[in-house]
């Protein structure tokens, strides 16, 4: 990793892959922001977890299958009534295939 | 807190015909009246549907049946919390408008016991904050100095009891945004055990770190409300599947033989009230017969460093869901691509676009293992330092909140600052265990502080137990 702990670029490119627009000013902020936090967070950079096991949940998880039955879902007028735009009982966007963006 | 005002002396006495649930919402509903302008701890007051359950409720007693343990209380809800028909904000510009088509399954198990909803409180946009300045639509002011901030994120919930506008209300914790705006506001405030209360319902902030708890006015109507909420639900697969936690004769219990833990090296920087007010706290539970262990947290230190990664991380993930498709705002664009970019730089603001870009980052490719790889290892050394300390003591006792409530406006431009008021709360998210913020004198300017008790997994009831012992010790007198 170089000195500055991210770049203008590194951040343009995490923008696009969070589909977050920014404008310039954003990218500026965000930078100098983002660089200061993770000089911060270089504290855990010294400590030795070659042999530590990541925890990524508090408790022990299993999977529940239910049992397979019908059971009511959730009202499908009541659901397309809270969508920005729907036709035909399903949600509308634009178009998807075909415009470069 | 007058005894008139608790939520289990109002669920006793609507149960027993003496009040009716009508007459104590109304006297609410005037508190809100008087003040609200001045706290804004609402997104939204329900009054009418809150007069509709109240109906209910004085009908159930009319008739002779049972409205439950909650009868006639009101509650105030976070708006991250689904409400069906009624708006969901997450004081986030991108959900405005939003009726979720469920309930949470918190609201759901609240309303079967007979509470009555007065409205949605005000949150840092999507949990993000431990002041409540974040929110897209205000700020809410501490009902103690109304200059100073109420703490977050859950501070409108914090504010709505601290000025009687509710006799309790829910909170979401997920490095402290309960227990830090309790002590800010001067009152109780639990996160549980992760997976004893369901998330169903609860927009999602970081999934492994969420969980929603109760703001009262005293321990017993956390414990009331705890046990009114806790157990399984087949909703949310991580819920722990165990009856419903059972509190109440924990508070009746002594904390004779009970192992105090005492961290020896706690990261400084504390005001140096708050500092005298745990010693006072670690003197009183001696004094009525608890023993002060010192333990170590070495890896403590490390907490917020972990929590800034992982929370982000997970958060970057839960609301790439806000894509303008199903819910909430849409900006139109000419292709699908550009409309999530616009809909979500539009929707989304200063503070949540910030933790959005750090996860994304600290999980994109090429970063992954410096970042957040390293973060969950650290959140293993936490976990397994709490593990020995729990070997030598029961429970464990830090501040809330190094500070009193602060002026509104001091930390927004210093995100890191803002960050460093949740290094006492955070640890314990990471390792998924209780604790709870309990009311326990005053600091700087007479504001007032939260002491801090921590338990290990389920360990709930010797928390409870040490948290009614600090109330009945604290400066002033019992509550």
């Amino acid at each position: 990793m170089s000195d500055a702990r991210i770049s203008r670029e590194a951040v343009i490119k995490v923008a696009r892959l969070a589909r977050l627009d920014v404008t310039t000013a954003e990218v500026d902020r965000l930078t100098t922001q983002l660089a200061g936090m993770l000089e911060h967070f270089a504290d855990i950079d010294a400590l030795d977890l070659g042999t530590v096991a990541p925890m990524t949940q508090p408790y022990p998880l299993v999977n529940v299958m239910r049992d397979d039955v019908v059971v009511a879902g959730l009202d499908r007028d009541e659901v397309l009534a809270a969508a920005p735009a729907a036709e035909d009982g399903r949600f509308r966007v634009p178009p998807i295939i075909g415009l470069d963006s | 807190m007058n005894q008139q005002s608790s939520a289990s002396s109002i669920a006793e006495s609507v149960r027993r015909g003496e009040r009716t649930a009508t007459e104590i919402l109304e006297s609410y509903l005037a508190n809100i009246d008087r003040r609200e302008k001045d706290i804004h701890a609402f997104n939204l007051v329900t009054a009418e549907q809150a007069r509709a359950m109240a109906a209910k409720v004085d009908a159930d007693v009319a008739a002779g049946r049972d409205p439950g343990p909650l009868a006639g209380v009101p509650i105030a809800l976070k708006d991250n919390m689904c409400t069906r028909g009624v708006p969901t904000t997450c004081s986030s510009r991108i959900l405005e408008g939003w009726k979720p088509p469920y309930d949470a399954t918190v609201v759901t198990r609240l309303a079967a016991a007979g509470a009555v909803f007065v409205g949605k409180t005000n949150l840092d946009e999507f949990a993000m904050g431990s002041s409540t300045e974040n929110s897209a639509f205000g700020v809410t002011y501490n009902p103690h100095d109304t200059s100073r901030v109420a703490g977050g994120s859950s501070g409108g919930s914090a504010a709505a009891v601290a000025a009687e506008f509710a006799a309790a209300s829910l909170g979401s914790d997920t490095g402290g945004s309960i227990r830090q705006p309790a002590a800010l506001c001067g009152v109780v405030g639990v996160k549980p055990t992760y997976g004893t209360v369901s998330r169903y319902g609860l927009v999602a902030f970081a999934s492994s770190l969420d969980q929603i708890g109760p703001f009262t006015t005293d321990v017993r109507d956390s414990a009331l409300l705890l046990e009114v909420m806790s157990g399984h639900d087949p909703l949310d697969s991580t819920s722990i599947p165990q009856p419903p936690l059972s509190l109440m004769p924990a508070l009746d219990q002594d904390v004779k033989g009970l192992r105090i833990g005492r961290i020896t090296d706690l990261p400084a920087g504390s005001d140096p009230e708050i500092e005298a007010r745990l010693a006072e706290a670690f003197a009183a539970l001696a004094a009525a017969g608890a023993t002060i262990v010192d333990v170590e947290l070495p890896s403590m230190k490390y907490g917020l460093t972990a929590y800034y990664l992982i929370a982000p991380a997970e958060a970057s993930s839960n609301l790439a869901r806000y894509d303008g498709v199903r819910y909430g705002r849409r900006v139109d664009a000419p292709d699908t691509n550009a409309m999530y970019g616009a809909t979500r730089a539009a929707g989304f603001g200063e503070e949540v676009k910030r933790r959005i870009m750090l996860g994304t980052y600290a999980l994109s490719a090429g970063y992954y293992d410096a970042y957040y790889g390293k973060a969950l290892k650290v959140r293993r050394l936490i976990s397994d330092d709490f593990a020995r300390a729990y070997q030598k003591a029961d429970v464990i006792l830090t501040p809330t909140s190094p500070i009193v409530a602060f002026p509104v406006g001091a930390k927004v431009d210093d995100p890191l600052s803002m960050y460093l008021c949740d290094v006492f709360t955070i640890p314990t998210n990471l390792a998924g265990h209780p604790a709870m913020s309990v009311p326990f004198g005053t600091g700087a300017e007479g504001l007032p502080v939260g002491v801090q008790v921590l338990a290990p997994t389920l360990g709930e009831a010797t928390m409870f137990r040490v948290a009614a012992q600090l109330e009945r010790s604290a400066p002033g007198g019992a509550r």
